[in-house]
């Protein structure tokens, strides 16, 4: 069962609005440097690798693969026991935490390399959340 | 710096560890406080450097009536004490003070007095927490399948680090836990965060430990036998696990372990005994790879042989560690506790002519890391 203690919104910064904006239009948005085209998450005004302050942002392609994960078998606000807690790392390069959902919640399917595509869950009118389903999923 | 020009001169833990719901934190600060001031044979007006992570530095000071020329309130999670006796080493090299107390006490498990733990605007709270992570369990443990999945390496593996552990605590009067483990119970404990079960992971506990550092030389008049702090280390890696370099090896072990073993100018095979901060079962597999005492993707079978385990050649985590001794939540005072009653001759499990024992702490999830090389001779 659906723990339904209210589950976590997150709230945006000045900084990291784009992120969300781009979640809301149904888009998964990166930053990259103009100075050393390094691509770059979480979000910041300025490149972590060269310091550069001309940054981009611009539409990922929203593909990646599974990198890490465990799965959560303990009650969590807003989720239903077992959950995947995973990392992707995106095409992009960048990695970011993630659901995977749309699938069974186990070893067997969750397999770690496995293509997964991103797909946005509304949490609120203003936030929608990044999560990952394998490849091919059909909803 | 000078290796062994500074000695942990006092160490105590609390008088009890375990479940303490009659104590708040501050007063587990201040009971070790005492313990080790007891210890020192030393008294209030003696301490002039306060240094402390969970409660403000400023709190302690005054309680426990100590006017200090040196604070340091550091407070990068569990390896935080390691971080403490460094800068603690090198103020007292540079006459900031003469005489510094480390404290910890934590009300881990009965909560009583415990600040409000607030969560925090950094990013973790927008990219991090909508995920469903509920604490450490979930967090920490996020890079072990990359690990296992890179080396090989089986459940098994990971439940006979709980099994090794519980063998020294058997040895342990004050361990939490002592009775035997088998790899079976270990792997038919409860599913927590798969691949953990509950037997993977560290006990919550109340309870405290604090140090008292002074200068070598005036480390000959204390009733103890002096420590030496032969080396130390610390870095920083991220305050977000999905942002470590590599899931199968922290950036800030190998940075911190490097400096730690430079500076005392010694390598792996000089070291008697180790502690690796042991929040989950995968723990001590990275601490024994990124300071060297393994190759890459060698640790667990390492431990599977019994290298670690009681008459193995490498003594590890011999209080039992946080999976079987305590854990109150900044395990790392606990690690540095038992590497100065080897090297005093009055642990429990007792490492025979232990000389040099090494304790590396983890803060966060791999967030941090602190290495102290401690020796019971100058070099």
């Amino acid at each position: 069962m659906t723990d339904d203690r209210s589950r976590y919104v997150p709230r945006p910064t000045p900084e990291t609005q784009p992120f969300w904006d781009g979640t809301r239009a149904g888009e998964l948005r990166l930053q990259r440097c103009e100075a050393c085209a390094h691509v770059y998450f979480p979000p910041r005004p300025f490149c972590p690798k060269c310091a550069g302050r001309k940054v981009r942002w611009f539409r990922a392609s929203g593909r990646g693969f599974l990198y890490s994960y465990v799965i959560h078998h303990r009650p969590a606000p807003g989720f239903e026991p077992p959950y995947s807690i995973a990392v992707v790392e995106l095409e992009e390069g960048p990695r970011m935490m993630t659901n995977i959902v749309n699938c069974p919640q186990t070893p067997e399917v969750l397999v770690l390399d496995m293509p997964l595509e991103v797909v946005f869950t509304q949490l609120s009118d203003d936030i929608a959340l990044p999560q990952f389903q394998p490849v091919g999923t059909s909803r | 710096m000078k290796p062994g020009s500074v000695a942990i001169v006092g160490a105590a833990e609390t008088t009890e560890l375990g479940e303490i719901p009659h104590t708040s934190q501050l007063e587990l600060h201040c009971d070790a406080a005492h313990n080790a001031l007891e210890d020192a044979a030393l008294g209030p007006g003696d301490i002039d450097g306060v240094a402390t992570a969970g409660e403000s530095p400023v709190a302690i000071a005054h309680h426990l009536g100590i006017t200090p020329t040196y604070v340091d309130g550091t407070s990068v999670g569990g390896c935080s004490f390691m971080l403490h006796v460094r800068h603690a080493a090198a103020a007292i090299r540079e006459g900031l003070c003469t005489t510094v107390l480390v404290t910890h006490g934590e009300s881990g498990r009965s909560h009583v007095g415990r600040p409000v733990l607030r969560g925090g605007g950094g990013l973790a709270a927008q990219f991090e927490q909508p995920f469903g992570p509920m604490g450490p369990a979930t967090l920490f443990t996020i890079p072990a399948l990359r690990y296992m999945k890179t080396f090989g390496v089986t459940e098994e593996q990971l439940a006979m680090v709980a099994v090794v552990q519980r063998e020294w605590a058997a040895r342990n009067p004050r361990a939490s836990h002592r009775d035997p483990l088998t790899l079976r119970d270990v792997l038919d404990s409860r599913m927590i965060a798969y691949p953990f079960r509950k037997l993977m992971c560290c006990l919550v506990t109340d309870g405290g430990g604090a140090l008292i550092l002074a200068t070598a030389e005036r480390a000959r008049d204390f009733p103890r036998k002096p420590v030496y702090v032969l080396g130390t280390g610390e870095s920083v890696e991220t305050p977000m696990v999905s942002q470590m370099e590599d899931f199968t090896t922290s950036k800030a072990f190998r940075v911190s372990g490097k400096k730690a073993f430079a500076e005392a100018g010694i390598t792996p095979s000089d070291v008697d005994h180790l502690m690796i901060y042991d929040a989950f079962a995968h723990l001590p597999l990275y601490g024994l790879e990124d300071l060297g005492f393994c190759g890459r993707g060698e640790a667990a079978r390492f431990i599977w042989e019994r290298h670690t385990a009681p008459g193995g050649r490498l003594p590890l985590n011999t209080n039992g560690g946080g999976l079987s001794y305590m854990h109150s939540g900044m395990y790392g005072m606990y690690a540095l506790q038992e590497s100065v009653r080897q090297l005093r001759g009055t642990a429990p499990a007792q490492v025979p002519e232990a000389r040099i024992s090494v304790a590396h702490g983890v803060g966060g999830m791999f967030a941090s890391s602190g290495t102290i090389v401690l020796s019971n001779q100058t070099p």
